[in-house]
């Protein structure tokens, strides 16, 4: 039964590991200028990680064939140096690990949530609701109009709640249902909440960002890559959770400056 | 004594114990089969499932799920699973059974409240499952539940209104059984131990008894104000977790002011120790039945001890992991990341303190002590992937992914169980007097073992590709290819679950037909395996044990073997 | 129920559960205080009320409370008469206090403050209700404690040292909310 087991855990440590190091399943290819950050501590970990579940596997494995041993009188065997070394290895190689991995991370990190936007970025508001994005750029004044949740009404498209009537920085606010940016500008979004938490994830941007009713969030990035990507929402908000979802299209300047103007009100 | 009073009401610890399990049992299958019908609609969305239209018409109209139905199922298999097994039977079950007879003593310190502790879970598990039977159903907010979507009342969807009241009242009730069982374990670890018994004695299971008692008493004291709060807001007009300005159905909400965050902030100040309280019992049992099976000590007691201090404190410190992208300040991000990769470093030095166990060892292997080696396994596979969700760099990518249900399935649901099922193989004979059948336990290892690799590794791999986590179905361009690998772990699912009828007939038949167990079938040493299989009414039969040794004696030349028993009053051979 | 070898110094279980539980409830009102002062802190919609004076004559009653139990305890200690006299002032005037609670509630309900008027208003009854409602558990084991006493030739010291420390503890407990709500309410 031990020899079953060992052979067991080792065909499945080797498995898993393979499908691993094979990048069978892997993130899509990034399109980011911060994600490069992102996937070096990524694969930095995978090797971390992996390195250790085979090694501990392999001991279990190893020290359970070993004990499945039936040989008469063997005496049992204390591992060489107790438990100290065992304690000296965990702490000196996770405790490097940890430190090393912290350091670099935080700096990632830091990178994209903590560091101001750029000062040329993009700015677009983002709104999320049960179940859509809508994305509003400031239109040619460059100002964004107020809010009034009091005005939502999603059958003639305010889906903001814009007063254009009284509040004159409402008037050329553009409204899409899709998140169209041109290439290698600095973004920044202002993401709130209609009604209940969402969130903001593009895998292919390497960024996620829950919204919450009551706040303005803010989110910045820098896209590299023209093309379609899919934003997804990561934060259960409802029975049409699963189809909420919005196209982020990346353009190239040129392309953007027409589409922004044809969607002039 | 009436049958009342013995068998519903009773105050013995061992009946209290036993109808924790049975409890567990009932909960536990009801989770299983919410889990079938998950993996069956994720694998096939528009398959109907046989049956499932006359059961609930509503939900499952033609027995195709509806999303709101698959995301009720998906709430309420979250919290059954995490409340109703994962605390129930490893803590309240075995403990309540065990803890009293291991420390030596004749009972718990306080014997009704101990009765109050179960009665109360029970009360909580009923008004839980009433969800089921209510006009809109049960919640769809999943387990955690999060503010406003779960604040707010039915504007925000079907079961969010009478469902989550009942859920919030389920939740808060089961606080107060929690607490009171608690306050048992803890004054009678500290009070009640017989003569000889000092705290450096107690058995590796007690200690972690013990430690998660502790940690329950404080989380559960705050979770049962989130859920009071959460309630008022639903019902009594209040905002503590619900903002102004919201439009939900169109209707502009009346509430004012309130913070989605304060939720998040008060739940995971109780989840996260909350996921030590499921993990740690098994790190006890494991801990305790291990050296058994190996015919040789511990490796590193103390350490092991000082590990499950470590864990139970550091615990406190690393909710905040749970929100690194909620929109809280992001320095916190890093500051709480921090105790969370420390943290690992006491959950390695323990999974190492068996590994090197395991070295040199003589192995006995019955089922109990294939599922200890099997906790070993999941618990680096699923203790692993955690590293990476400790990283908040790293997850930035993962979270909300299928990484992280790969992740705490494997901690939570396959450890966690594998010590709830090595304890029932080792201490199903000092229960019922019975041993249960090691032919059919091996095959539910073997089968449970593949089928939980199956199941959860490949979630790792969906998590990479970006595979996002409690949807109902994957109908978007990128997700629709991750389909197959979906179905696979459906199939693996089914199997797995098959595998535990096995289980299940194995506890039935053995309860009643089983051969009968010796006072210490395992050659054990510690107090539970002195006295009869089962135990009399008051554990040692009026003559209580006086103890001279700690619980690790093993490979050592005693009277009756290679192994002295704790009240054995032989002295410790020459080292 | 105990254990005929344990060391005669060992600590009694009704004092190590009363610590504990005293841990527990500690935490619960330290969850309330931290959603409070979050809350206080977030929206901006805190408004200001005049607490009832009614509450400082209860808190006065509390306080008469807690020395009526230590007069009871000391005794039922000494098996001196009087005790279970003293420990029925100390339940009416607990049952007292809870009187005057209610009563401070339908004052401020008379002012047109209710639990949903405002988040200040919200925290004000949560906060008394909680405290409310684990003082009438005191009262229940002091009822208990009484039947108790009635019944045993020796006072069972361990419960009486356990119940005046809840009872303390509440008094203290209250001490602490009424500043809390006094300076942010």
């Amino acid at each position: 039964m031990g020899k079953l087991f060992a052979v067991i855990v080792v065909v499945i440590a080797a498995v898993s590991a393979t499908i691993f190091i094979l990048h069978v399943w892997w993130p899509p290819p990034d399109i980011s200028v911060h994600g490069a950050g992102i996937d070096r501590e990524l694969g930095q970990t995978m090797v971390a990680t992996g390195v250790l579940f085979v090694a501990a596997q392999l001991a279990l494995a190893w020290f359970v064939w070993q004990g499945s041993s039936r040989r008469e009188g063997r005496p049992i065997k204390q591992f060489p140096g107790g438990a100290t070394p065992l304690v000296v290895f965990a702490v000196v190689l996770v405790g490097i690990e940890i430190l090393s991995l912290t350091f670099v991370g935080s700096k990632v990190w830091a990178n994209i949530y903590i560091a101001p936007p750029d000062s040329g970025a993009l700015h677009i508001d983002v709104q999320a609701e049960q179940f859509a994005y809508y994305f509003r750029h400031a239109g040619v004044d460059a100002r964004f109009g107020g809010l009034h949740p009091d005005l939502i009404d999603d059958g003639s498209g305010n889906f903001f709640g814009l007063d254009p009537a009284n509040d004159t920085t409402a008037r050329d606010d553009i409204v899409a249902s899709s998140l169209v940016i041109p290439v290698n500008q600095p973004i920044l979004l202002t993401l709130h909440a209609k009604d209940v938490g969402h969130s903001f994830y593009v895998p292919d941007l390497r960024i996620q960002q829950d919204f919450v009713p009551g706040l303005v969030i803010p989110l910045h990035f820098t896209a590299t890559h023209t093309g379609k990507y899919e934003i997804v929402c990561t934060q259960l908000c409802g029975l049409g959770h699963h189809t909420m979802r919005a196209f982020l299209e990346v353009m190239t300047r040129d392309q953007y400056d027409q589409w922004l103007k044809a969607q002039a009100p | 004594m009436t049958f009342l009073r013995r068998y519903v009401f009773s105050l013995d610890h061992k009946v209290i114990g036993k109808q924790y399990l049975g409890l567990a049992l009932l909960a536990v299958c009801t989770g299983m089969v919410l889990s079938w019908l998950m993996r069956l609609h994720l694998g096939w969305p528009n398959a109907a499932v046989p049956g499932l239209g006359t059961v609930s018409p509503n939900g499952a109209p033609g027995g195709v799920m509806t999303p709101e139905y698959y995301l009720s199922l998906m709430t309420m298999h979250g919290t059954i699973m995490v409340f109703f097994v994962l605390t129930t039977a490893p803590f309240a079950g075995f403990g309540n059974f065990l803890l009293p007879i291991q420390v030596g003593a004749e009972d718990m310190a306080f014997p009704r409240f101990n009765m109050m502790s179960f009665w109360v879970t029970f009360l909580a598990f009923v008004v839980l499952v009433s969800a089921f039977f209510v006009h809109d159903g049960p919640p769809i907010s999943g387990w955690t539940a999060y503010a406003p979507l779960s604040a707010v009342g039915k504007d925000a969807g079907p079961g969010q209104g009478t469902g989550q009241i009942l859920w919030a009242v389920s939740i808060a009730l089961f606080c107060v059984g929690q607490l009171l069982g608690a306050l048992n374990f803890i004054a009678t670890t500290l009070d009640l131990r017989t003569k000889g018994m000092s705290l450096a004695r107690l058995p590796y299971a007690t200690w972690a008894w013990f430690i998660t008692s502790v940690i329950g008493l404080i989380a559960f004291s705050v979770l049962l104000p989130a859920c009071i709060l959460l309630i008022l807001d639903q019902v009594a007009g209040t905002s503590f977790f619900v903002p102004a300005g919201l439009v939900i159905s169109d209707r502009l909400q009346p509430h004012a002011g309130g913070s989605p965050l304060l939720w998040q902030h008060l739940f995971w100040f109780f989840g996260h120790p909350e996921v030590y309280i499921a993990i740690l019992p098994g790190f006890g049992i494991v801990s305790h039945i291990l050296p058994a099976v190996a015919r040789k000590p511990l490796l590193g007691p103390r350490v092991f001890i000082a590990c499950l201090v470590a864990i139970g404190f550091l615990s406190y410190m690393v909710w905040g992991h749970h929100m690194f992208l909620s929109g809280m300040n992001p320095f916190s991000a890093t500051l709480f990341s921090v105790p969370t990769l420390i943290i690992t470093i006491p959950a390695t030095v323990a999974t190492l303190l068996w590994i090197g166990t395991l070295y040199g060892s003589k192995l006995r292997f019955s089922t109990a002590a294939l599922f200890c080696l099997g906790f070993i396994s999941v618990f680096v596979s699923g203790g692993l992937s955690g590293f990476f969700l400790a990283q908040p760099a790293v997850d930035v990518y993962l979270h909300g992914t299928y990484f992280v249900v790969g992740h705490f399935h494997f901690v939570m649901g396959v450890a966690a169980m594998f010590g709830i099922f090595a304890g029932t193989y080792f201490w199903f004979p000092k229960m019922f007097g019975r041993m249960m059948n090691e032919t059919l336990g091996k095959w539910h290892f073997v089968g449970t073992f593949i089928g939980v690799y199956c199941v959860f590794m490949p979630m790792h791999y969906l998590g990479l590709e970006g595979d996002v986590r409690r949807y109902s179905a994957f109908t978007d361009e990128y997700m629709k290819g991750s389909l197959p690998l979906h179905r696979f772990i459906t199939v693996a699912a089914l199997f797995t679950g098959a595998c535990q009828l096995l289980f299940l007939y194995n506890l039935v038949h053995s309860r009643f037909r089983g051969p009968l167990a010796p006072a210490n079938p395992w050659e054990a040493t510690s107090l539970e395996w002195s006295t009869a299989s089962p135990p009399p009414h008051d554990n040692f039969g009026g003559q209580p044990p006086t103890v001279y040794h700690g619980p690790n004696e093993y490979g050592v030349a005693g009277r009756s073997g290679d192994y002295i028993m704790q009240a054995s009053s032989e002295a410790d051979p020459a080292a | 129920m105990m254990s005929a070898q344990r060391a005669p110094t060992a600590p009694i279980p009704a004092q190590t559960g009363v610590v504990a539980g005293i841990a527990a409830i500690t935490m619960t009102f330290a969850a309330f205080t931290s959603a409070l002062v979050m809350r206080k802190g977030g929206g901006a919609d805190w408004t200001h009320f005049r607490l009832p004076p009614l509450l400082l004559a209860n808190t006065v009653v509390l306080l008469a409370s807690s020395g009526a139990l230590e007069v009871a305890r000391r005794r039922l200690r000494r098996a001196a008469p009087g005790g279970v006299r003293w420990l029925s002032v100390t339940m009416a005037l607990g049952l007292l206090f809870v009187a005057g609670q209610v009563a401070a509630w339908r004052a401020l309900a008379a002012q047109g403050v209710f639990l949903a008027t405002g988040p200040s208003s919200a925290f004000f009854y949560v906060l008394t209700a909680a405290h409310g409602a684990h003082l009438l558990g005191g009262v229940s084991a002091l009822a208990y404690l009484r039947y108790r006493v009635g019944r045993a030739a020796a006072p069972p010291l361990g419960a009486l040292g356990a119940v005046t420390t809840y009872w303390h503890f509440m008094d203290g407990l209250w001490l602490y909310l009424f500043v809390i709500l006094a300076v942010c309410v």
